[in-house]
């Protein structure tokens, strides 16, 4: 599966994704089950709101982390591990 | 890439945590899963019910809705985040809408576990409008005989229609099913009529002996050979159907060599409020000696959770005993259950008789025994209802626990 720059993706139904205080960190919750996600994961993840292409998140990411070596590399990376885990469903 | 880049399934936790910016091997645990069993009142009478089989002293204290709504709060506070409404049957109580509605405003992912029985259209769309997440339905069998048979009720058709209605609502549907020597030669079809309602989860939950079905065992317990079989037929399923249902297959502990690692862990991630406020860190800790379980209405869930001797009394391993003090594999089970070591042995604190290890591992292969004797499996189910709970609080079923170290 590839993923392309024009694709824009959303949370899969019946998952929700939150900021939780607790914890300190983004987690995904779903029937059965929950991850809490790592930083760059969460980061990722927040800017997946079924409106953003992937181009536009990985512009926004790469101007908040302007120094982070491969950003391209890792967005794609997550984005393709999320779906496989089936946490997004591509809406174009 | 893997898993680990992404973020971690909380069933593994394990956290590290910065102590004045040194980092230190903490296990900061959190009651991540709140149990709310609401009422212990059921329409159904399973046979392998995990309830207590004194329940009916408990039918008559339950907590009120504004009880349930400061669990709710104080625990979401500790960190709580999915949230199960279970029972008994949950919807025999007419304030599940407001513990809803308070869960949504909360942030909790909530999870409505039910037999189907007292859910109508009206009530769904108040759960839909309140915010519930998911409703989990359980199933018994392909067949209205069993069905009918195993929850000693006329049940069959009232749960395919509460299956439509659960899918016409939008709500993923997932499916539990226990499993059992009355259902499990039906893997497949119940696999198919999972699949033809639309389930997208399906938990085929091998009967684990706690509660009613402990009393039941020897009545209930399939052989190693059917449970390898279901096992094949669930993993052919799996791999040929390609549809997006995911099976989940709980192996039944009885059969394999190491135990569980019981609700990841006492005090980890579990915990559970009980229909008269007790809070206990696992479904049957009732049965364990020597311990005073708090109760909502005396103590907060932050005390509860981070100071009560009971919640701290089986944390790490410093608890436990030969072989398991010096297992090389202590931290993959913890020990198993206390309440299942408990219970067969009469020592809370010994390894889990599930385990090969266990110097009493032979009660389990006894009860495997047991239950090929065609002469003790023939012995009548007891189901699950108050008539029964009372004769066994009355003592008048002392045959059926004398063998075992608590009342079930």
């Amino acid at each position: 599966m590839s993923i392309q720059h024009t694709d824009i993706y959303a949370i899969a139904l019946h998952h929700r994704f939150q900021w939780e205080e607790a914890q300190n960190c983004y987690v995904i919750l779903f029937p059965e089950g929950m991850v809490k996600l790592n930083g760059g994961a969460g980061e990722v993840l927040n800017l997946v709101d079924g409106k953003r292409t992937v181009a536009d998140i990985i512009t926004e990411l790469k101007a908040k982390f302007p120094d982070a070596p491969d950003l391209d590399q890792d967005i794609i990376g997550m984005l393709e591990l999320a779906i496989e885990k089936a946490w997004l469903r591509q809406i174009n | 890439m893997t898993q680990a880049s992404l973020g971690q399934s909380v069933v593994q936790k394990e956290i590290q945590s910065q102590n004045n910016g040194v980092a230190a091997n903490v296990t900061h645990t959190q009651p991540l899963w709140l149990l709310a069993e609401v009422t212990y009142r059921c329409p159904l009478h399973c046979a392998f019910c995990y309830n207590p089989t004194d329940y009916d002293k408990h039918t008559q204290n339950e907590l009120t809705t504004e009880q349930w709504i400061q669990a709710l709060r104080d625990a979401r506070r500790l960190g709580a985040l999915q949230l199960g409404i279970s029972g008994g049957e949950p919807l025999l109580r007419d304030d599940i809408e407001d513990i809803v509605i308070e869960a949504k405003k909360l942030g909790y992912y909530s999870n409505l576990i039910t037999s189907g029985v007292g859910l109508t259209e009206k009530r769904i769309q108040a759960f839909k409008d309140g915010g519930l997440d998911h409703i989990q339905l359980s199933m018994h069998d392909i067949t209205e005989e069993i069905n009918n048979f195993i929850t000693n009720t006329k049940t069959f058709e009232l749960k395919k229609k509460v299956a439509a209605m659960i899918k016409n609502h939008g709500y993923p549907m997932v499916l539990n099913v226990v499993i059992h020597r009355y259902n499990i030669g039906h893997m497949r079809q119940i696999l198919e009529m999972a699949e033809a309602l639309g389930a997208d989860y399906i938990e085929l939950a091998n009967t684990q002996y706690y509660g009613w079905s402990l009393v039941n065992r020897s009545q209930l317990m399939p052989t190693k050979e059917q449970i390898d079989e279901a096992e094949r037929i669930t993993n052919e399923f799996r791999e040929k159907q390609g549809s997006k249902m995911k099976v989940f297959f709980v192996v039944p502990d009885y059969f394999s060599d190491r135990p569980k690692k019981c609700m990841n862990g006492w005090g980890e991630v579990f915990m559970i409020v009980t229909a008269n406020g007790d809070v206990l860190p696992c479904h049957s800790a009732r049965v364990l000696p020597n311990i005073e379980f708090p109760n909502v209405k005396d103590k907060g869930l932050d005390w509860v959770w981070n100071d009560s001797p009971a919640f701290n009394k089986y944390r790490g391993d410093s608890w436990m005993k030969e072989p398991c003090r010096s297992c090389a594999e202590k931290e993959k089970d913890l020990a198993g259950c206390r309440c299942q070591a408990f219970m067969l042995t009469g020592d809370a604190e010994g390894a889990d008789p599930v385990c090969s290890l266990s110097p009493n591992h032979h009660v389990i292969t006894q009860a495997i025994e047991d239950s090929r004797n065609p002469v003790i499996a023939s012995q009548p189910i007891i189901f699950r209802n108050d008539k029964n709970s009372k004769a066994i609080i009355a003592g008048e079923l002392h045959d059926r626990v004398k063998d075992f170290h608590a009342l079930p």
